[in-house]
């Protein structure tokens, strides 16, 4: 089908993608528009009702700085336990046969599909003071996680996994398995296959879902509300300060929603040019 | 291959589309009229917009108001009053408000889109701890304890408000270990036992059916909440959303309010 023209380029510079392929073909490029225009408008929603005269002094508050960078560090930390943890389930997932896996894989991705605030309750009924872990970590250790930034980073790394898990599961499922049965057959035992063969293959899915990752972790609000709760400096988030700051002051809502659309967009496009688009 | 997958995907996306937009749309308009009768002609569905901690007693009187009314649907909002104005103020379909606060009150009043209100019913808070009371909390000086882990509303809402004010009254300063955004939410804190003690209202107590322990004290007189209703300006119930309000502020509104620990005005 593809009739490619061989263009003439210039060496060194990557391929612009500009090979003829024919009329674009309406029936895809008419939804594919309104549906950029459906999740932009919104934005551009803010940035028309964005109070720009007193922008400055209300980004310069304290608690703004604080709220940003309790919601940096703790999607950050969010996303590195869920590289630990997700990576090695996505593997289980897509490269060992067990009874129950089709189960297994649906309740990875119930997070999903829970309201946030729903994942906050049944954190709080396994973490909590009185849960059934809960209880024991705090009798044992004296560690209570409820109220704690330790308890958003939970919060957060609970919701956001299965973003993690469905990628690197959807890299390892594409990806090709002779070369690790070649390697295997070279004499590699299964942990230098992953670690040596299988891993550098599919970087750059782990790399696209630990983005997704920390994006949303980085927006979480229901679970970390309602397992962490709301205190300025050790479990207020962005998103918990902007929802607050909208019962009284849209404006600041809006400021501080601003904030974390800037922050967000500037580190996933950088992210995605270096990472996630090549080849 | 490819041809056989590209079809899959038409067909999966517009599936998707449509459940994910169904629902939606249903809650998006919640003046728009669900039975044969057309909005525009004889409204007979009244929209209230009530704080969430009238969610018990506004359902009842609602049901009263329809039965009263055959042939009208009386449409309930709940959330926390301040979100509530928010919305009234950027345009919802609303005809009543019944609030938790005048501050929040004053927000719609500002903009002139309701008339002048009435105040039909006062709260007061009331120390809230978990079944077995784990802290041994009697008074409200207990809270201080650094070992008590104290759970408050945020004072951006008006039950964090009330709080802040008991205990400026009281003299005392709290550090509590999270700032809920609604009453609800700092009331399910201690149902689960995450905190040891918590400032809600009288009627969440009472609402939350024996799971919690309500401990009184004095400096609550100092921090009432008033609860004002108003018939919206632009209300498209008119006439039908003044009697609702009539029914609020009735005897017989008076008594399903302070069965569920209200006091009267």
């Amino acid at each position: 089908m593809g009739s490619h023209t061989p263009q003439i380029r210039p060496a060194g510079r990557p391929a612009a993608g500009r090979e003829v392929r024919g009329r674009l073909p309406w029936m895809l490029v008419v939804p594919a528009l309104a549906g950029l225009a459906f999740l932009v408008l919104p934005l551009a929603g803010l940035l028309v009702r964005a109070p720009w005269p007193t922008l400055i002094e209300r980004l310069a508050e304290p608690h703004v700085l604080e709220a940003l960078r309790l919601s940096l560090v703790c999607a950050t930390i969010a996303t590195v336990a869920c590289l630990l943890l997700g990576v090695p389930l996505a593997w289980l997932l897509a490269r060992v046969e067990f009874p129950g896996r089709r189960v297994v894989r649906a309740l990875v991705t119930v997070p999903l599909v829970l309201p946030p605030v729903v994942g906050g309750v049944a954190l709080l009924l396994v973490l909590g003071r009185r849960g059934l872990v809960g209880q024991w970590l705090e009798a044992a250790f004296g560690v209570t996680l409820p109220f704690t930034s330790a308890g958003v980073i939970l919060a957060e790394a609970f919701v956001a996994m299965p973003f993690l898990v469905i990628s690197v599961e959807g890299a390892l499922r594409g990806a090709d398995q002779r070369f690790e049965e070649a390697a295997a057959t070279l004499g590699a035992s299964r942990w230098t296959v992953f670690r040596r063969v299988t891993l550098p293959m599919v970087m750059p899915g782990v790399v696209a879902g630990a983005v997704l990752c920390w994006a949303r972790a980085l927006g979480e609000f229901g679970a970390t509300i309602t397992f962490a709760g709301n205190f300025p400096g050790t479990t207020r988030t962005m998103p918990l300060a902007v929802y607050l700051a909208l019962e009284t002051e849209p404006e600041a809502a809006i400021v501080l929603s601003l904030v974390l659309l800037a922050v967000s967009v500037v580190i996933l496009a950088s992210l995605r040019d270096r990472w996630v688009n090549s080849p | 291959m490819v041809f056989r997958r590209l079809p899959r995907w038409a067909i999966v996306l517009p599936v998707a589309l449509a459940l994910t937009a169904l629902p939606g749309c249903g809650s998006g308009a919640p003046a728009a009229s669900t039975s044969s009768t057309s909005p525009g002609e004889g409204a007979k569905e009244v929209t209230v917009f009530a704080a969430a901690s009238l969610t018990e007693t506004f359902t009842e009187l609602g049901r009263t108001f329809e039965a009263a009314h055959p042939g009208t649907t009386v449409k309930l909002n709940f959330g926390s009053s301040s979100t509530l104005a928010q919305q009234i103020v950027q345009g919802a379909p609303a005809d009543v408000f019944a609030s938790a606060s005048p501050a929040t009150m004053k927000t719609v009043t500002d903009a002139s889109l309701a008339g002048s209100p009435t105040t039909f019913a006062r709260n007061k808070l009331q120390i809230a701890v978990p079944a077995g009371n784990p802290a041994k909390v009697d008074e409200l000086k207990d809270l201080t304890v650094p070992q008590v882990k104290v759970a408050l509303c945020a004072e951006q809402v008006p039950c964090g408000a009330a709080a802040v004010k008991a205990l400026d009254a009281a003299g005392l300063e709290v550090t509590p270990v999270t700032l809920e955004q609604d009453v609800k939410a700092t009331l399910t804190k201690v149902e689960l036992g995450e905190v040891d003690a918590a400032l809600v209202y009288t009627t969440d107590v009472i609402a939350s059916g024996g799971k919690v322990r309500g401990i009184a004290f004095p400096e609550a007189d100092q921090a009432i909440n008033d609860y004002p209703i108003a018939v919206l300006t632009e209300a498209p119930a008119g006439d039908l959303a003044r009697r609702l309000v009539d029914l609020v502020v009735s005897r017989q509104g008076k008594d399903t309010l302070t069965k569920a620990g209200f006091e009267a005005p």
